[in-house]
């Protein structure tokens, strides 16, 4: 479903995505991990379109550079890292922009985009709080705000980068639990930067590490969750433990000598 | 003016927990059209601040009279006029030019400072901050002081400067950011603004006598405008009123900042490129006639989001409603207080509007807490 080719990104001078190969199947969930600074939302940037890149991004077969920004948000829906949530704007307001690309003439809103709207505000359990400012919401109804207008979108391809920062343990789940929900009911094609790598781990098909801007490992998360991986790219001293089949990555503190 | 201005719309409050199970109440999703008892209301102000234009001035007339001698100018409806010759000509031929004038004017300066507030997503932006009112003042200037051109030719002298000046702000503000930072364009705009006003400074001291029709001008006048005034720039504001309002929608989808709208499907620098085009032409069209009119492009946007809430989809349209209200009553202050003198207009709209601004900043602000 996603095929990234040969993706490179320079900023600034420095090159900060390095000849990625990058295969995404259809309705399936590739998180994205590595360290701080790897080059992972970067690459998530240059997927959405948002930073330019060499090589190609092609989704579904269709080379994404040849498509305008209205096209391309019909194919990919981003869930940012560091969302602008005006305040005053209303949920229903705010979820309404997802279908930006999808309005008639001059923005008419047709009783399609209601429609969906409704649907989206419904499946995220906002419907309640569609009136409501987002200002006055706490943080993981505004992850739900946000994944709803990203769900209004219709996209096939959802990005995620960081869906989870600044949530507590519970949100974090209720946030990956929606979206592994989404993804087998609407067959979704999932692309993700997470930092916690045992959540990242638990939900996601595969996982890619990446570090220097390049894809260092790729796999199955067993496969690539292991203590001398993550302690070398990493530089942090981690035990991996199996918990019930899954992978569980335990930071662990250096012995002091007392 | 600054990174943290600039993202206003950012600074959201801080959270308050709130139950997050809530039942599916089926609840309305509220509409996305324009709220019509505000556009009412918007409305019913500008008919009422017409109607104060045509009939306030030295010469008194009742809106009545005046009510009556418009009906009995329709042809099919056959009714004759009470009104003198002298009174009829007062009206239609002195006054209401202005007040049409003034209703163009300050709908444009309203509406399109709040389309720059938009697409620069910070609050202080109008199309004088990139530099029209300086680079109108500067054609002005030097067009009669050097080129010694009689005054008919000042529109036209201000209408050029104003849109040299927002060129070679645009095209410094991009040559240093690719046109994606907005602060990078506000900062050339403030840079350009400085060094032309500047030059206008040094252009008035340098011919003190032969530029005294500018100083006027630069005060902001409807003063002695008649109906060729308005058709000169009806055209140029009308255009500009009708692009702008038809952005609207995708300004509210630029208040969640650049990026997100790009992957929302807005081609970004395409918009903000179309908007301030027209923007800025439109206000250059009417400082060109008005001379420089303040105040009216910061303060109606805000008086407006205070009142009705920060949607462009409404801010927009009520903006020109209330910008044009706002300066026909701003007229007809200007030729009433001191009658038979006049004051500039532009002493009128900021002794009017700061302390009207500083009003409805404290009520609603009060109401909040």
């Amino acid at each position: 479903m996603i095929d990234i080719a040969a993706a490179a990104v320079d900023l600034g001078g420095v090159r900060v995505v390095d000849d990625v190969d990058l295969h995404v199947p259809v309705g399936t969930w590739t998180m994205l991990i590595g360290p701080n600074g790897a080059g992972k939302t970067t690459l998530l940037r240059a997927v959405a379109g948002l930073v330019d890149h060499a090589g190609t991004v092609r989704v579904d077969g269709v080379d994404l550079a040849a498509l305008g920004a209205r096209a391309r948000a019909r194919l990919l829906a981003l869930v940012p890292q560091d969302p602008l949530l005006p305040p005053e704007m209303t949920v229903s307001e705010y979820t309404l922009l997802g279908r930006t690309a999808h309005l008639g003439f001059l923005g008419r809103t047709g009783a399609r985009d209601a429609e969906v709207v409704r649907e989206s505000l419904v499946r995220l359990g906002l419907l309640g709080l569609a009136d409501r400012a987002l200002g006055s919401m706490s943080g993981g109804e505004r992850q739900r705000a946000v994944l709803a207008r990203a769900l209004a979108q219709q996209a096939p391809v959802l990005l995620l980068d960081e869906p989870t920062t600044s949530l507590d343990v519970g949100r974090q789940q209720d946030v990956l639990d929606l979206v592994a929900t989404l993804q087998t009911e609407r067959g979704l094609t999932v692309l993700g930067a997470m930092h916690d790598l045992t959540l990242a781990g638990q939900y996601a098909d595969r996982l890619a590490l990446i570090d220097g801007g390049r894809v260092i490992a790729h796999g199955r998360p067993d496969q690539v969750l292991l203590e001398p991986l993550i302690a070398h790219h990493y530089r942090a001293r981690v035990r991996v433990e199996n918990v019930d089949g899954a992978p569980v990555v335990l930071p662990a503190r250096a012995a002091s000598p007392r | 003016m600054n990174g943290a201005s600039s993202r206003v719309d950012a600074t959201s409050p801080k959270a308050t927990a709130v139950p997050t199970t809530q039942p599916d109440s089926g609840a309305p999703v509220a509409s996305r059209g324009v709220p019509w008892r505000w556009m009412l209301a918007g409305f019913t102000v500008l008919i009422a601040a017409v109607l104060a234009g045509l009939a306030l001035g030295p010469a008194g007339i009742s809106p009545a009279a005046i009510g009556s001698d418009l009906l009995g100018r329709l042809p099919w409806l056959g009714l004759g006029t009470s009104m003198s010759q002298l009174d009829a000509t007062v009206v239609w031929e002195l006054r209401a030019p202005r007040v049409a004038l003034g209703a163009l004017v300050g709908a444009i300066l309203a509406v399109a400072g709040g389309s720059y507030q938009a697409v620069f997503r910070n609050p202080l932006a109008d199309p004088y901050l990139l530099g029209v009112a300086a680079g109108a003042g500067l054609g002005a200037t030097a067009a009669i002081a050097y080129i010694g051109a009689s005054t008919q030719w000042l529109p036209i002298a201000a209408f050029g400067g104003a849109v040299v000046a927002v060129i070679a702000a645009y095209a410094l503000g991009r040559s240093v950011a690719g046109g994606r930072n907005t602060t990078s364009l506000i900062l050339a705009g403030v840079a350009v603004a400085a060094f032309l006003s500047a030059v206008q400074t040094f252009v008035l001291q340098q011919n003190s006598e032969s530029v005294r029709p500018v100083y006027a001008w630069l005060l902001g006048r409807l003063s002695t405008s008649g109906w060729s005034d308005v058709t000169l720039i009806a055209p140029y504001v009308i255009g500009s009123l009708i692009v702008l309002l038809a952005h609207r929608k995708v300004l509210d989808v630029l208040r969640v900042g650049d990026d997100e709208a790009t992957s929302l499907g807005v081609s970004v620098t395409r918009v903000r490129l179309i908007v301030v085009a027209v923007a800025t032409l439109g206000t250059a069209a009417a400082v060109s006639v008005s001379g420089l009119i303040g105040f009216v492009g910061v303060v109606i946007p805000h008086v407006v989001r205070l009142m009705a809430g920060a949607n462009y989809r409404l801010v927009l349209p009520l903006s020109m409603l209330v910008g044009a209200s706002f300066l026909c009553l701003a007229d007809v202050l200007a030729r009433t207080v001191l009658s038979p003198a006049e004051l500039p207009i532009g002493v009128v709209t900021a002794c009017v509007g700061a302390p009207f601004l500083a009003v409805v900043l404290r009520r609603v602000r009060g109401g909040d807490t």
